[in-house]
């Protein structure tokens, strides 16, 4: 769980697992998630154990969630948008949500 | 090699990138600036720009040396450089061909010279529960206070030991955070091991001194250093509820909500393995580093390396490398002449020296504690995407695994999204172990294309012309 | 008991050493250990060609032994042994290889690849003599019945199946016959790179970079390292290196039923793609346009993959006959040395571990091996 400090950055709404979300313009998915919430934001496909992310640079692929509807998206490299929609990356991911090569 | 589009493509703009960047463009040289950030700054100076815009108040916790950026993300917007934004390399071949992508279209992009400014990553610190959410890199939490002004909220557990423990303790103290505890690994051992170093230190005395000043501000806010630490682990069943550690000789369990991990940071190799480039092994600090020659020259006329992906020297080192790699990748390219290349190279060889003298004391101060180079519960998870335990590796030893390689074919170890990022090191250090050996001789996870994953479509809808598919 | 700690500069008194640590020798070398034979597998380093590394787990059948029957015999047999070879794994191992059954699909694009493929397989089955051989054709519509739940792109015509196609899980089945060696009292000794072989009285010397090694009988099961090793030794097998490469996609909710000649997804969910085939010697490098080459033809096949992050590919080399069948030979000048040469060790795991082992043991030679000597190529 972190906490914002002060920025004049815009307020930028998404959602997150459903729950509408204000997060700031600039933040990047991960560190929006993990302002909104202290747990989980994947579990893994090989045992379905709780993950979270972990370097925020791009290197641990800790931070793996479904963003706009497609899968296994690096959250941590990823910034905020007016009306994206996130949601935890549960075990292997799904085929569908992946139209052919752009979101 | 058709054409090549650029003279030189810097892959990474951080310090080394960027400086590399300024420095060649300024010498008539074509060049181009691939970084997977949306913004130039490398880690280091990362979001440095939008911190001034949205947060200018936390540039002071922050401190001097990050505003030290600015000054460099200048000098590359003034270069006008191209500067490929938010793209990802995937591949780079040993003709100079790089691959990268915008996650949505793969490019190719030819150049004379690539020059390699990956950087570094944060050691891995494999200690029980290290995989359990709330758990980070004392580098994702300046990250997170760079990019995007946040601190983590409930109590903090910042443990390890390295330049940045205190670093990122004295600025989590000045922004206010709530920090339960600071469990540091270095022992008074490690201090007497380091002193004979510091007189060779140029800046020794000086670094001390700003430790010493960072322990005080945040021994007189409240927070305690617990030293000499060991056997660190992190509690909890769905989330990190905090530490346990063994400290003079008792075990102390200490209430956090997010605990940060540090023990230094390595040369992140990926590229330079993928490139079949040699390396080796550095004694004190436990890690790959590739081999370079005179001001980042490699093996291969046509690579170089500037800045910590070359071994970790730290940002400021990072910058003169930058600009004498570029300065010899000119001389090689008759951009520059004999004269002219001694007299540009002379001040930033200075500051090179300088800023690297202090090394053999700080990697004696921080050298990394066995417990973590080889992590001693079988149960500790080493490979976090595929779950390999350090029990598998030893039995993978006990099966005959040589190294890293063998491994990775009875167990999986290295092969989830990261490919081996996160493990290498560690499986190094068990194999080594387990057989008697030293990790030189253990070898390294042989890394393939791609670097970072790219979707199907994106291989697919590669163009690629007729008379270049025959190259092997 | 020869000297399992191998330590000390000779190890002595094996009754087989095995060169290679892959597919090939491990199989062999179980089959010997249930005779009761003293066994050792001497192996090279972590990071060389190894070509057992590059495999896409299939076992099979269909499109096999182009000429020559007996390999088409030959692989049906090992298919046949599969499932009890992993049952006794699993059961000794507690490693589960993960073998299935289901059958197998290569697929066809265009009236012309089936009318090539029909043409191809048609000729394997006459060569057989009226001999079953269980390889079918399925039009598009049965195609779809087989692999329901993907849509394939409209260019697939229909395609070529097997039952006795199947797959495996190569790494757990190289991890589970390491650890069946093991248990059976094999000693393995990785890191024993072979330089030659040399006679000492009715045995045989076998130098390595890390001491002598002495065996009554030796095994060249080293892949590629068979082309320097076999021919001071009588065994001059005409083998190439043929480069192949697969692409592997992250992990998957499982969509593929069951294997196809370009498409597997393990059972970790990992789907990976083939195939390649370019001579390009010793080269283990990934080629660009290779990859970019099989991806195209994936996305082609079955679009829906297209969103599927690619997350590793890799490059290894086949060990190829002139025909592509294999050789199982006993060296004439040098007997009790046998080199064997073969590109499908996973499909063949079965059949070496339960049938080949014997023959190098001293039984006679199965009835398949008429075919499999290295006279065949005289020109």
């Amino acid at each position: 769980m972190l906490k914002r400090r002060h920025s004049n950055a815009e307020v930028v709404r998404i959602t997150v697992d459903g729950e509408t979300v204000e997060a700031r313009a600039g933040e990047s998915v991960a560190a929006a998630v993990l302002a909104h919430t202290a747990g989980a934001t994947r579990t893994t496909p090989v045992s379905g154990a709780p993950r979270a992310p972990y370097c925020l640079m791009g290197v641990c692929f800790e931070c793996q969630m479904v963003i706009d509807g497609v899968p296994n998206r690096q959250a941590c490299m990823i910034r905020v948008r007016d009306g994206m929609s996130v949601t935890r990356q549960d075990g292997a991911r799904d085929l569908e949500g992946a139209p052919g090569g752009g979101a | 090699m058709s054409t090549p589009d650029y003279d030189i493509v810097v892959i990474g703009a951080g310090p080394a990138g960027m400086a590399a960047a300024h420095e060649a463009t300024n010498l008539g040289l074509k060049v181009v600036v691939i970084d997977e950030q949306d913004g130039p700054g490398g880690q280091i100076y990362r979001d440095v720009e939008r911190v001034a815009m949205q947060r200018a108040h936390d540039l002071d916790v922050l401190g001097p040396d990050y505003k030290y950026g600015f000054g460099l993300v200048d000098g590359l917007r003034a270069s006008g450089v191209r500067h490929l934004k938010g793209h990802t390399v995937w591949q780079i071949e040993r003709d100079g061909t790089v691959w990268c992508s915008d996650g949505e279209k793969a490019k190719r992009i030819k150049a004379r010279r690539v020059l390699l400014a990956t950087g570094a990553m944060e050691r891995p610190v494999p200690v029980p529960g290290w995989t359990l959410p709330g758990t980070m890199t004392a580098g994702a939490a300046q990250i997170l206070m760079k990019s995007a002004g946040m601190v983590p909220a409930g109590p903090i557990a910042i443990c390890g030991s390295g330049p940045l423990l205190l670093l990122i303790a004295d600025q989590l103290v000045r922004a206010g955070a709530d920090i339960a505890v600071i469990a540091e690994t270095t022992t008074f051992g490690d201090y007497l091991r380091a002193a004979p170093k510091l007189p060779e230190a140029l800046f020794g005395f000086e670094y001390l001194q700003k430790g010493m000043a960072m322990r005080r501000r945040i021994k007189a806010a409240g927070v305690e250093i617990a030293s000499g630490i060991s056997a660190l682990r992190i509690n909890g069943t769905d989330k990190a509820e905090g530490v346990s550690f063994r400290q003079g000789g008792r075990t102390r369990t200490v209430a956090a909500s997010t605990v940060l991990l540090h023990q230094g940071v390595v040369p992140n190799t990926q590229a330079t393995r993928q490139l079949r480039l040699e390396h080796l092994w550095h004694a004190s600090q436990h890690y790959w580093y590739p081999k370079t020659g005179v001001n980042g020259a490699t093996e291969l006329e046509n690579i170089f390396i500037a800045g910590d992906g070359a071994g970790i020297s730290g940002a400021r080192a990072a910058e003169a490398s930058g600009r004498l790699t570029a300065l010899q990748i000119a001389l090689s390219l008759e951009a520059v002449g004999d004269a002219d290349f001694a007299l540009k190279a002379r001040p930033w060889q200075s500051e090179l020296k300088r800023h690297q003298s202090v090394r053999p004391m700080l990697d004696a101060l921080f050298a990394p504690p066995a417990e973590i180079l080889n992590p001693p519960d079988d149960a500790t998870v080493v490979c976090r995407c595929e779950e390999v335990t350090a029990g598998d590796v030893r039995k993978a030893a006990a099966l005959g695994a040589p190294g890293p390689n063998q491994l990775k074919a009875f167990y999986r170890a290295g092969m989830g999204p990261c490919q081996g990022r996160m493990c290498g090191l560690t499986v190094i250090e068990i194999l080594a172990a387990a057989h008697r050996k030293t990790p030189a001789e253990i070898g390294a996870y042989r890394i393939r294309p791609p670097l970072k994953p790219l979707t199907l479509a994106e291989l697919a809808d590669m163009d690629m012309p007729e008379e270049e598919s025959a190259a092997g | 008991m020869p000297d399992q700690t191998a330590r000390g500069n000779s190890k002595r008194g094996f009754d087989v050493a095995v060169i290679g640590g892959g597919m090939i020798g491990p199989a062999l070398s179980l089959g010997l250990l249930a005779r009761g034979l003293r066994v050792c597998i001497l192996d090279e380093g972590d990071d060389v060609l190894r070509v057992a590394r590059g495999n896409f787990g299939l076992v099979w059948f269909q499109g096999k032994g182009f000429g020559m029957p007996r390999y088409v015999d030959w692989t049906r047999r090992s298919a046949s042994l599969y499932p009890d070879f992993a049952a006794e794994l699993k059961e000794f191992t507690g490693v589960d290889i993960g073998h299935a059954n289901p059958g197998g699909l290569e697929l066809l694009l265009g009236e012309e690849e089936l009318a090539h493929r029909q043409h191809f397989i048609g000729q394997i089955y006459q060569q057989g003599g009226g001999k079953d051989y269980e390889v079918e054709f399925l039009d598009r519509k049965q195609v779809d019945e087989m692999l329901p739940g993907v849509a394939l792109s409209d260019e697939v015509v229909g395609a070529s199946y097997s039952p006795i196609d199947g797959h495996v899980n190569p790494l757990f089945l190289l991890r589970a016959m390491h650890t069946r060696f093991q248990q059976l009292g094999g000693t393995y000794l990785p890191q024993h790179r072979v330089s030659g072989v040399r006679k000492n009285g009715a045995a045989y010397d076998v130098m390595t970079e890390a001491g002598t090694v002495g065996a009554g009988k030796v095994v060249i099961a080293a892949g590629h390292g068979l082309k320097e090793l076999g021919p001071p030794l009588g065994l001059d097998i005409p083998i190439r290196p043929q480069r192949g490469h697969i692409l592997v996609t992250e992990r998957t909710k499982q969509i593929l039923p069951m294997p196809m000649s370009a498409f597997r997804q393990t059972a970790e969910g990992s789907i990976m793609l083939g195939v390649s085939a370019e001579e390009a010697g010793y080269n283990d490098q990934v080629d660009t346009a290779t990859v970019a080459k099989i991806a195209e033809r994936a996305a082609r096949t079955i679009p829906a993959l297209r969103g599927l992050n690619i997350v590793r590919s890799w490059a290894a080399l086949r060990v190829l006959t002139p025909d592509k069948c294999p050789v199982y030979a006993e060296s004439q000048s040098h007997p009790g040395i046998y080199g064997i040469a073969s590109h499908s060790g996973v499909t063949l795991a079965a059949v070496n571990a339960k049938v080949a082992a014997n023959w190098i043991a001293g039984d006679p030679p199965p009835d398949e091996f008429q075919a499999f000597g290295v006279e065949r190529f005289d020109a």
